[in-house]
């Protein structure tokens, strides 16, 4: 019989890979994310605009000015003439937040009395205005301890595992998970359904094969869809964007077939429930958009209600990417990777039972 | 013919007509070059990818030519589409309708879309809801509604805005035969009243029933005129063998090998032949018909009329089948019930699909499932095939229940699906290399048997092409190709050559009367009337229920009068259900 699985395997192959807009659809979503992804989904501040009403006018305040403007923040600084001014520009979106340098600071510095400044931020882009913000704190305090201003407590940073705050580092390993989530549901959802439509499911029902062997026809070719797509990723990752990869190469091959393991069982549960490519498709979407949201790509998961956090424990892409941060970034071994591991296989083996069980009764 | 004083005029002029889809590709129609006229029902005939509904879609406006004109009413459906959209009403395959609509709220859309309004428009809704019998269920969505009433309403709204031309692309498509006369009846009414209907079949039968037809076949129309002057040139060429004794598919073999008969089919006891020249008699004796037999002149048909303008029938002999050992059965399965269904019943929720139905089937029989869509044929189909599970009752094959799905069982099965289910992006090769390999071929003997389907078939020419972009009577001959491959003990062929040219026909059902003779048992459904005419017996099923069963003769003789002595088989379904719904 295992030569009867090599039949179906290599078929789903085939009509994956046998024409061309089968192979675009596999390729043009990695070549075109991977060279989006890491310029478009970063959330430094760069080149933004700094709105600056100075009331101050003496030399203190000129030199806090020549500061801000060297730095990589803000290319461009405006200078407002009065209250009203820096409120459009807020207002337009013209600027993310202006600087206020009240009348008396160089006098207060020099007299060594604190010196408030004012900053007003745009709260629709509370984020990027927030970053932007801490760069103006940031050199505002420097300059005021040099000043031999209010001593303070020194407070030094050091970044581990990302030391230049690298936001590329992190969109890439992540990546890695997501386009392989794309691929491998494609794959496995989509494809059981257009064997539905088309009628050649019933065929393979009529067959000899049994339904275990239908299904890992269709889930092994997934796995391989993801293992292919995510070490493409992980080499461009490496060799183009320059992110370091300093763990297992074993074991990302090993995080990836358990990762496409535990999505094929995913996939095959939506085909189960699904008569048309559409459904599917649409089951599709509606898992990968909780998953990605879930899994504390976009947002920590600490942050989330209790509730939402347990809900996390079961999505797949909550321990993946974890696992694919360690192995390039941390230098993962395998006692490191394992309690990302395990939860990996749990789920997969979990899934895989239930669409089995969902493919023999929808037989039925 | 009659003179041309006394015929209609002319409504609709084609001239030299090409339609290419791509700029350098294959011309879908090929020059062509014809008249329909006012008042009449003009049918375009011929088999799917014929160019039928290329040709009514340029018609309305839908395609523009690639070269040559058409005129309706005078109209340039390019130039004036505007004009011609208040005069055409133009009937889809699968009749166009929102099947989430009430019946009421599709004929208002299509009010609304024509313009139609105020008195008229109610006026002509309420008329056409009487007109059609629809009146009852307005409320109803349109996707609920039997295949029948689809059609009437699909008619209904086309005739909305009162259209001088109707164009109507396949209405007869999957409907029983009642509803199919019922909807004959209220088109004649209509050209009756001057309107010019275009209608177009791949059902020879029904086409028997217009005024004029024109015969299409690869974008072209071969030959036209009116159905009767077709059939009476046919006259004393087409013959009845009856009497037979013994087997009547060898005897058919033999005559279709013999020189003086052009083409052949199975009906019912009797063998029918098509004569090349008429008066040249085959020799009864040489076909060995027995002493019994004698020829009968059969009142001719239209399909022979479009087998001959083919250039004949594809021959006798099945390739397919000499190849094939006989088939032996495991000594503990009854030979008389290969196949048995026992009291099946399929219910879904509250639906009864089918309801307590039981047959056998004999080693080497063809036993034909007879029915409009709808009426529960697929399921019972799939019932036995171990596709579907069966509410109560049992479905067993060779003396095993399939759904609980022994793999060594259904190793003895080959089945091809409804419209030829194959991997359209797979190759022809890549498709034969995989239907093998997944019943257990491999290596010398897989590339063999392969081999050995491409020549049977002719496939060689399309080894390498994408399953997708055969022409349909190959893929009908891939998927049983495909299907026959492992040698099966048993073959379910579920509408097997809907849409396919009647040669193609011919052809497939050659093979299929070859592997039965090998004692393959073979279990067939089909809407065609005179193809269940091939079968030993068939079972009609109407409403979830078989409410007949015998051989095809059988059937007709329990219908037949002093009225109407020979029944044909559609006269006999027609009856059957009749007494059936009473």
């Amino acid at each position: 019989m295992l030569e009867r699985l090599v039949q179906l395997i290599r078929k789903e192959l085939r009509t994956i890979l046998g024409n061309k807009q089968g192979r675009l659809l596999l390729i043009m979503p990695i070549i075109l994310q991977t060279a989006l992804f890491p310029f478009a989904a970063t959330l430094e501040v760069k080149n933004c605009t700094l709105m600056i009403y100075n009331e101050d006018g003496g030399a203190a305040s000129l030199e806090l000015l020549q500061r801000l403007a060297r730095t990589a923040a803000f290319t461009r600084i405006v200078m407002a003439h009065g209250d009203g001014e820096m409120r459009e520009a807020l207002d337009g979106q013209k600027v993310m937040l202006t600087l206020r340098i009240p009348p008396e600071f160089s006098r207060r510095l020099l007299s060594r009395e604190p010196a408030p400044l004012q900053i007003i931020m745009d709260g629709r882009s509370s984020n990027s205005a927030q970053i932007a913000s801490g760069y103006v704190t940031q050199v505002a305090n420097g300059y005021a301890r040099e000043r031999g201003g209010v001593p303070r407590a020194t407070i030094s940073q050091r970044n581990l595992y990302n030391p230049n705050l690298d936001f590329k580092w992190h969109v890439l390993p992540s990546l890695v998970a997501i386009i392989t989530t794309i691929g491998c549901l494609i794959v496995t959802a989509l494809s059981v359904a257009r064997e539905r439509e088309e009628g050649t499911f019933d065929q393979l029902l009529v067959s000899p094969l049994t339904p275990a062997y239908i299904m890992a026809g269709k889930g092994v070719p997934g796995v391989l869809v993801a293992v292919a797509q995510g070490s493409f990723i992980a080499l461009v990752a490496r060799w183009i964007y320059g992110v370091p990869f300093s763990g297992s190469i074993l074991l990302l091959i090993i995080g990836m077939v358990c990762y496409g393991l535990a999505l094929a069982g995913i996939g095959l549960f939506i085909s189960s429930l699904c008569q048309t490519q559409q459904q599917a498709f649409l089951g599709v979407f509606s898992f990968m958009v909780p998953a990605v949201m879930l899994s504390g790509y976009v947002a920590p998961l600490e942050n989330m209600p209790m509730a939402l956090q347990w809900v996390a424990r079961l999505n797949p892409l909550s321990y993946f990417i974890p696992l694919l941060k360690g192995l390039f970034l941390k230098g993962y071994g395998f006692a490191q990777a394992w309690p990302d591991l395990w939860p990996l296989v749990a789920i997969a083996c979990c899934t895989l039972t239930v669409a089995l069980g969902m493919f023999r009764r929808h037989i039925a | 013919m009659t003179g041309s004083s006394q015929l209609p005029p002319v409504t609709i002029r084609i001239r030299g007509l090409v339609k290419r889809f791509a700029p350098q590709g294959a011309e879908a129609i090929k020059n062509v070059t014809t008249e329909m006229r006012w008042g009449q029902i003009t049918g375009l005939v011929g088999p799917d990818g014929a160019g039928k509904s290329t040709l009514i879609r340029m018609m309305a406006g839908l395609l523009h030519p690639t070269q040559g004109e058409i005129r309706v009413n005078g109209l340039d459906p390019r130039a004036q589409s505007g004009a011609l959209r208040e005069i055409i009403g133009y009937m889809p395959q699968k009749f166009g309708l929102y099947e989430e609509l009430s019946v009421m709220e599709n004929l208002s859309l299509y009010a609304d879309l024509r313009n139609v309004t105020g008195v008229e428009r109610d006026q002509g809704i309420e008329s056409l809801l009487h007109f059609t019998d629809l009146a009852r269920f307005t409320g109803r969505p349109a996707g609920k509604l039997s295949g029948g009433m689809k059609q009437k309403l699909g008619l209904a709204c086309s005739l909305l805005g009162s259209p001088k031309v109707l164009l109507l692309d396949e209405p007869g498509v999957g409907i029983d035969p009642i509803s199919r006369r019922e909807l004959w009846k209220m088109v004649r009414k209509l050209s009756s009243t001057g309107m010019t209907v275009v209608w177009s079949t791949a059902y020879l039968d029904e086409a028997e029933l217009c005024d004029e037809v024109r015969l299409m076949a690869h974008g072209e129309i071969k030959a036209g005129g009116p159905p009767r002057v077709l059939m009476d040139r046919m006259r004393g060429r087409s013959l009845r063998i009856t009497g037979i004794w013994g087997n009547r598919r060898a005897l058919l073999g033999r005559a279709l090998a013999s020189p003086q008969v052009m083409d052949g089919v199975i009906q019912g006891s009797s063998v029918r032949i098509l004569l090349r020249q008429a008066g040249e008699l085959p020799c009864l004796e040489a076909l060995q018909a027995g002493a019994g037999a004698s020829l009968v002149e059969a009142p001719p048909r239209l399909e022979d009329a479009f087998i001959s303008i083919l250039g004949g029938g594809p021959g006798g002999e099945s390739a397919l089948a000499a190849q094939l050992p006989l088939v032996e059965l495991p000594p503990e399965v009854d030979p008389h019930a290969v196949i048995r269904a026992h009291r099946l019943t399929k219910r879904f929720g509250d639906f009864t699909a089918t309801r307590d139905v039981s047959f056998t089937v004999a080693r080497g029989e063809i036993f034909g499932l007879l029915g409009p869509n709808g009426a529960g044929k697929s399921t019972i189909f799939k019932m036995k095939c171990g596709l579907l599970k069966p509410t109560s009752g049992q479905a067993t094959v060779m003396g095993i229940d399939l759904t609980s799905s022994p793999s060594k069982a259904r190793q003895r099965l080959g089945y091809m699906a409804q419209k030829f289910s194959l991997y359209k992006q797979l190759s022809v090769g890549q498709n034969l290399e995989f239907f093998s390999g997944i019943y257990g071929l491999a290596g010398e003997v897989q590339r063999e048997k392969i081999a050995r389907m491409v020549e049977l078939f002719n496939l060689r020419h399309y080894l390498d092409s994408p399953a997708d972009e055969l022409p349909l009577g190959f893929k009908q001959r891939l998927a049983l190709a495909c299907a026959v491959m492992h040698e099966p003990q048993i073959l379910f062929l579920d509408e097997p050559t809907s849409g396919v040219d009647p040669v193609t026909r011919r052809e497939f059902w050659n093979h299929i009367n070859g592997v039965a003779e090998k004692g393959v048992t073979v279990m067939v459904t089909t809407h065609f009337m005179d193809e269940a005419e091939y079968c030993d017996r068939i079972g009609i099923v109407y409403r979830g229920e078989l409410i007949a069963l015998g051989t095809p003769d059988q059937l007709k003789e329990r219908v037949a009068s002093p009225g109407n002595p020979d029944p044909t088989m559609e006269d006999a379904f027609i009856r059957l259900v009749r007494e059936a719904d009473r």
